[in-house]
């Protein structure tokens, strides 16, 4: 068995099990794998070689759309939420990725911080349909068809983040094998050659793109229901930051990498919150300084078997 | 009279003062090798970069099996079958030997499919004979990025040849490889062209590898077709011998 393999069932173990001795686990572990989502997106991009500042934008769609239908719909289907919450994600990032990947590099990058931060401003300003920089509430909604107390709901979306991560970090594995996957990957090192072989690069990037910002709406979704609020912080740039910095923690190799990145996040920010009040970013600019120069290509490029670390 | 393969009529382009392509009327039939010379600068890439669509004239027409291809992208001129290797070889430099095959292939076959596997939707067996041909079989599995100049140039014409072109155009295919080599990788390129009946235009500086390997040469000298005839006719014309070969 490959070591990245041995190391999810270790993480979904993990995940699962840890809970049970310690039940206050499942918040952290909750918005670490939503956050894992939203990395996995982004290890996409990554993958093409371009850097998306501003993906918070659709998990801040993701999460206000969660919100609206909430409202619209008070007994909504959690499960059905998410659904919601990736297709919305989807359809944004078709609109906005239309145009964008026509875009390489830093103007890329700052194209879709420039949108995101168009979207904070929105929902700051518009208060009567977004409550402005307060945000929305959202009422606990029935999951998959029951009404459940707090802990329970929490146990039910624990295990749901934890299938969902298998299930994508999957079907993203499948899809990079895939001829999209592949042509995705070779627009980071000749995307001339590419269209000279009869393959759009546009096309190619633009499937990319759609991925990344439907698991960034899924990832918002989650955020949404786990945290039963919605704010515009959540389309705020220092959360693209954020992401950006949890995928290349974790690393782009595998798929696992985002979530080790997002679990490392969640849980140095934690710890350094509680025991170093107010110095947490601190302790992450040490964290990310030590994987400069200890694991540059992210943990999970340290899970490669030996034979593909010499051919890459 | 049959349609030719490729024609130009009457193409223009210049960049500011430097005109790159004079009034070119160029026809190319099925089956020839024509071998493209001419002095750095003289606009022989360029015609190839019209052509191929990555550049479009300021005037003038190109004709691919009588269809007019003058505005369309690389990527519709490719699949129509008029292909092309680069004079630096144009790979995949992070994917295998055989990945960068497979990719070309895929592009071939249209689409970009989201679910079945890159070694899956192309036959092992397009991508090994495209290999064999070229005589990379036993390096598919390293990394493309690894292999030496000459090689590379070859994965770059495999991965032309698999997209099964009616006229392949190589730009200077034997330009930074040994002289001692270069002989070696002309008749392993010339087989593989033979074998898939392919029409080609290269683009070559070695008279030697011109006159033994081009079944017609056209000479370029300032954006203009000086001279286009036989290897014998055109190596001995005055104004190629001057301005082209330099003697």
């Amino acid at each position: 068995m490959s070591k990245p393999k041995i190391v999810v069932i270790i993480l979904t173990l993990l995940a699962l099990l840890l809970p049970l001795a310690l039940p206050w686990l499942k918040t952290p572990l909750i918005l670490g794998t939503a956050f894992g989502i939203a990395a996995l997106g982004i290890s996409i991009l990554i993958i093409s070689g371009q850097i998306s500042f501003g993906h918070a934008l659709f998990v801040c769609v993701g999460g206000y759309a969660v919100a609206f239908t909430v409202r619209k719909w008070t007994h909504m289907d959690s499960a059905l939420l998410l659904v919601v919450g990736t297709a919305v994600g989807a359809v944004i990032g078709a609109i906005v990725g239309s145009f964008v990947v026509r875009y390489r590099g830093i103007f890329f990058g700052m194209l879709n911080l420039a949108l995101s931060m168009v979207l904070f401003a929105v929902l700051g300003k518009f208060f009567n349909v977004t409550g402005g920089t307060d945000g929305l509430r959202l009422e606990r909604s029935p999951f998959f068809g029951f009404n459940m107390e707090r802990d329970a709901f929490e146990t039910v979306l624990l295990i749901t983040c934890v299938v969902l991560a298998l299930l994508l970090g999957w079907l993203v594995q499948r899809y990079l094998r895939s001829v999209a996957g592949q042509a995705l990957s070779a627009i980071k090192t000749n995307e001339t050659r590419l269209e000279y072989v009869g393959i759009s690069a546009y096309q190619a990037l633009l499937i990319g793109y759609i991925i990344s910002a439907a698991l960034g709406g899924l990832s918002g979704a989650l955020f949404a229901i786990a945290q039963g609020l919605v704010t515009p912080e959540m389309g705020y740039w220092v959360r693209s930051g954020e992401i950006v910095f949890v995928a290349i923690l974790g690393g782009v190799g595998h798929p696992v990498g985002a979530f080790i990145g997002a679990g490392i996040f969640e849980f140095v920010k934690l710890f350094a919150a509680a025991y170093l009040t107010g110095a947490w970013q601190m302790v992450l600019g040490f964290v990310l300084i030590a994987m400069v120069f200890l694991a540059p290509r992210g943990i999970s490029a340290l899970l490669e078997d030996k034979k593909h670390k010499e051919g890459a | 009279m049959s349609t030719p393969l490729l024609q130009t009529k009457d193409l223009q382009l210049a960049f500011g003062a430097v005109v790159v392509a004079d009034h070119i009327d160029f026809t190319l039939t099925e089956g020839e090798r024509l071998a493209v010379i001419g002095q750095n600068g003289a606009g022989k890439t360029t015609f190839i970069n019209i052509c191929t669509g990555l550049i479009h004239p300021q005037a003038g027409q190109v004709f691919f099996e009588g269809h007019d291809v003058t505005a369309l992208s690389p990527r519709a001129i490719a699949l129509r079958g008029m292909v092309r290797s680069f004079q630096l070889p144009q790979l995949f430099t992070e994917h295998t030997v055989r990945d960068c095959v497979r990719i070309a292939a895929a592009g071939k076959r249209g689409g970009l499919g989201l679910w079945t596997p890159l070694d899956k939707a192309v036959p092992a067996a397009e991508v090994d004979h495209v290999l064999e041909m070229v005589g990379l079989a036993s390096r598919g599995d390293e990394m493309s990025g690894a292999l030496p100049e000459g090689q590379r140039k070859l994965l770059d014409i495999a991965m032309a040849l698999v997209l099964k072109p009616r006229l392949l155009i190589l730009d200077e295919p034997t330009s930074g490889v040994s002289t001692d080599e270069k002989h070696g990788l002309m008749k392993t390129i010339m087989a593989a062209l033979d074998a898939e009946k392919v029409t080609a235009i290269f683009v070559e500086h070695d008279v030697d590898i011109v006159s033994q390997y081009a079944t017609r040469v056209a000479a370029w000298i300032a954006g203009r077709i000086a001279a286009d005839g036989t290897p014998q006719q055109v190596l001995l014309d005055p104004e190629v011998r001057k301005n082209v070969i330099g003697e």
